[in-house]
């Protein structure tokens, strides 16, 4: 069952620490965002596999914005 | 020689080299630890400077800085220009989101008023312990105006102490908000509010604007810059004025207030038993408002079941955004799935419309 990777806040794709592809686990980071200067984790919301990542370094994303998709 | 008579080098004092080695401190801290340079650079060496002796640079009618002071400050220009840009730069959606945050900003003021009566028990006149309550506004410009027009002897030291706060907000905070909070409340996650459409963005400055103003007039220099950045912003139609107001009249203005701000504090104003306690009052200010800020929070969960992370109330503190940064790390540190910097932002915001009010309260009746 998919589930999607939920962007928590507005802010900018600082780093994407996983690849499609990649298995991880609950509460792995996933991607780090931007905002008002300071880095904040979004973690895996279940275990998994990574099938889609659908930003890249330096896009600006909003809150609640699907980041990727974990089967 | 006359060449040699006129030498500064003779005219030198020791409470002239006291004040280069604090305009140097400053220096040091602004490049060497980052402490707020965008201020500390340009206020250290303008004590640097109007410490030299028969400059002339401080003298009123002729003296280049003089002139800076008194028509950018004595005259009340710089310090809305600067709320012209922060305004610009401002999004008060997390603000208009869960509107019952102002009170949060509201509550982080008692840091301002229980300090203001700390500080007329100390000795200070009413003008000069507002000006030293307002300190705990954390917010520089509004410092800088109320001071200007209260209580100008004391503007270096109060702006100063405001700004050296600000920096060191991520030390003073943490203790007084994990002091007053429990694990569990920390962990608190809170729901989204509403999701604040652009055309209530755009109606607010104007509507904040009328009512402010019309409640406490003496507010307006600041106020009306302030919301008229932001209407540039929300309007969505004056991108150019928006850039130049976030960016090149931000950073203008910055230039001309640190620079006459450090130049007025000459040995005989800074050098006096006055300025420790202002830099003690100012401390005190900002812890206080830390903890009514968190305090309130906490009341307000007894009478709400959608609860608020009292962390959030640290944040009426309005330096902006570093308290609201402070609220994130406590909150990572509690739980690392919960993100209340966002939500911080509200009170953050909340915080410095109150500081303002706070501002034209004391003008209105102090002048």
């Amino acid at each position: 069952m998919a589930q999607d990777v939920l962007a928590a806040l507005a802010g900018n794709i600082w780093k994407i620490s996983v690849e499609v592809g990649d298995a991880v686990e609950e509460d792995d980071e996933i991607f780090v965002v931007e905002a008002l200067k300071m880095e904040i984790p979004v973690y895996a919301p279940c275990d998994g596999t990574i099938s889609e990542i659908k930003v890249k370094k330096g896009d600006a994303v909003e809150e609640d914005e699907v980041l990727a998709i974990i089967d | 020689m006359a060449i040699f008579e006129h030498m500064g080098v003779y005219a030198v004092t020791p409470g002239m080299v006291v004040m280069w080695l604090i305009g140097l401190t400053l220096l040091y801290l602004a490049i060497s630890k980052k402490f707020e340079p965008l201020l500390l650079l340009p206020i250290g060496f303008g004590i640097l400077i109007a410490n030299l002796p028969l400059t002339s640079l401080m003298e009123p009618g002729e003296g280049l800085i003089w002139r800076f002071y008194h028509y950018g400050i004595e005259w009340e220009v710089i310090p809305p220009l600067i709320f012209l840009g922060l305004g610009a730069l401002t999004d008060f959606g997390p603000l208009l989101s869960q509107p019952r945050l102002i009170f949060l900003g509201a509550a982080a003021q008692a840091g301002v008023y229980i300090t203001f009566f700390a500080a007329t028990y100390f000795g200070f006149t009413l003008q000069e312990a507002a000006s030293i309550g307002i300190i705990g506004g954390a917010d520089g410009p509004t410092t800088i105006f109320l001071t200007a027009k209260l209580a100008p002897h004391l503007l270096g030291a109060c702006a100063v102490a405001a700004y050296s706060y600000m920096a060191l907000v991520p030390i003073i905070q943490p203790p007084i908000m994990r002091a007053l909070t429990t694990q569990n409340e920390r962990r608190i996650h809170m729901k989204k509010g509403r999701k604040i459409s652009s055309r209530e963005k755009l109606f607010f400055p104007i509507a904040a604007t009328v009512i402010i103003i019309l409640l406490v007039p003496a507010s307006a220099p600041l106020i009306s810059m302030f919301m008229l950045g932001n209407l540039f912003r929300e309007a969505k139609v004056v991108e150019r004025l928006t850039d130049a107001a976030q960016n090149a009249l931000l950073n203008i203005v910055t230039i001309f207030l640190g620079v006459s701000v450090g130049a007025t504090m000459n040995s005989e104003s800074f050098l006096r038993t006055d300025v420790i306690f202002i830099f003690f009052l100012g401390l005190f200010a900002f812890m206080v408002g830390t903890a009514t800020g968190v305090l309130l929070a906490k009341i307000m969960n007894l009478f709400t079941s959608d609860k608020i992370n009292p962390l959030i109330g640290g944040a009426g503190v309005s330096a902006v955004p570093m308290a609201a940064r402070v609220v994130q790390k406590l909150g990572a540190e509690a739980d690392k799935k919960n993100n209340l910097l966002m939500f911080a932002m509200g009170p953050n915001i909340a915080g410095v419309i109150g500081t303002v009010i706070a501002a034209g309260i004391f003008l209105t009746l102090l002048r």
